[in-house]
């Protein structure tokens, strides 16, 4: 029993870790979580905006590392739905927030300050 | 043309394993659908974050050492979710068992210091009803606590089911999705310790 239920899952699941890759993902991540932790609170000379990029890219760089070594992407066998999927995700992410962010930002720059005051009295809200 | 992959290999699939792997594709886009989810709430909270309404700032309100305890608590349940998972490819039920507790317990844990965190700010008077930033919080973070609640209910039911049947193949597919789950939840929270947390900290 148990060991024809190991043949059929290292079987059908070609994309498990192993112990090494598990380990390097953790310490990795943790790595990468506390240096962007201590540029924060240690900031220095920095500017804000050298701060963000770099925690930005510490982020970003823990996101590929903990999809690599804990959700085994990319490591699937032909055809890679998985990955289809989730690059059609990303693209609609992308989308979303930066579509979001792009129109908000025009609407406030369309807007005069007395307008916005005008507006949010006919609202019935503001002060 | 030539086929990129032989096809006398597919037809020979036994057709229980198909099934498994169209689980396992089925489940990986539903957690790609619950990222776009999470993506709009955050282009919420990006939008939303600057509208205090005279009310405090993110940079006024979070503790920093206390969110990275939480983050430190979160990864290493995600860590030890894979070590139950590679317990699984063994076929050690008993380190299973083990490796999935040690997750439940460090699942437990963060949720407990989430909602410690979330009760401080309701008892101050700095709760979701205080100001457009706190909605757009709240419903942000509180997305994420009430999906890392359901994947401890999850991995209750799953230790239980373990215990008594063992490692089915059933049991073996379930944990399985469920490890994919749980390191999605990992995944989400690192932007969020980056973009509501760290940005926080740094004013912007």
């Amino acid at each position: 029993m148990s060991k024809t239920n190991q043949a059929i899952v290292s079987k059908h699941d070609p994309e498990h870790g192993t112990l090494r890759s598990y380990v390097t993902g953790f310490v990795t991540s943790i790595v990468l979580t506390v240096s962007a932790y201590l540029l924060v609170v240690n900031r220095g000379n920095a500017t804000t905006g050298l701060i963000v990029k770099i925690i930005v890219a510490l982020a970003l760089i823990q996101f590929i590392v903990q999809l690599f070594f804990f959700l085994h992407l990319g490591k699937e066998t032909k055809p890679r739905w998985k990955l289809f999927v989730f690059f059609f995700m990303i693209l609609v992410v992308l989308i979303l927030v930066f579509g979001s962010l792009w129109i908000m930002n025009n609407l406030n720059y369309r807007m005069t300050p007395s307008q916005q005051f005008n507006y949010m009295n006919d609202q019935g809200g503001g002060f | 043309m030539t086929t990129p992959y032989n096809v006398a290999t597919i037809k020979t699939h036994v057709p229980d394993n198909d099934t498994d792997s169209k689980t396992i594709l089925g489940f990986w886009i539903y957690i790609m659908t619950d990222c776009v989810l999470f993506a709009s709430l955050f282009a919420t909270y990006a939008v939303l974050h600057k509208n205090t309404f005279d009310g405090p700032s993110a940079q006024q309100l979070f503790s920093l050492k206390y969110v990275l305890t939480e983050t430190i608590v979160l990864l290493t349940s995600s860590f030890t979710c894979g070590l139950a998972i590679l317990s699984l490819r063994q076929n050690h039920k008993n380190k299973v068992l083990f490796w999935f507790s040690i997750t439940f317990i460090l699942g437990i844990v963060f949720l407990a210091l989430e909602l410690t965190d979330f009760r401080h700010l309701a008892l101050q008077g700095d709760s979701w009803r205080r100001s457009g930033f706190l909605s757009s919080f709240f419903a942000l973070v509180g997305t994420h606590g009430l999906h890392i609640t359901v994947g401890l209910i999850w991995m209750l039911v799953m230790l239980v089911r373990v215990w008594m049947v063992g490692l089915s193949k059933g049991n073996i597919r379930r944990l399985t999705l469920l490890s994919i789950f749980w390191h999605f939840l990992d995944i989400i929270w690192i932007f969020i310790f980056t973009i509501v947390y760290l940005f926080g900290a740094l004013g912007i």
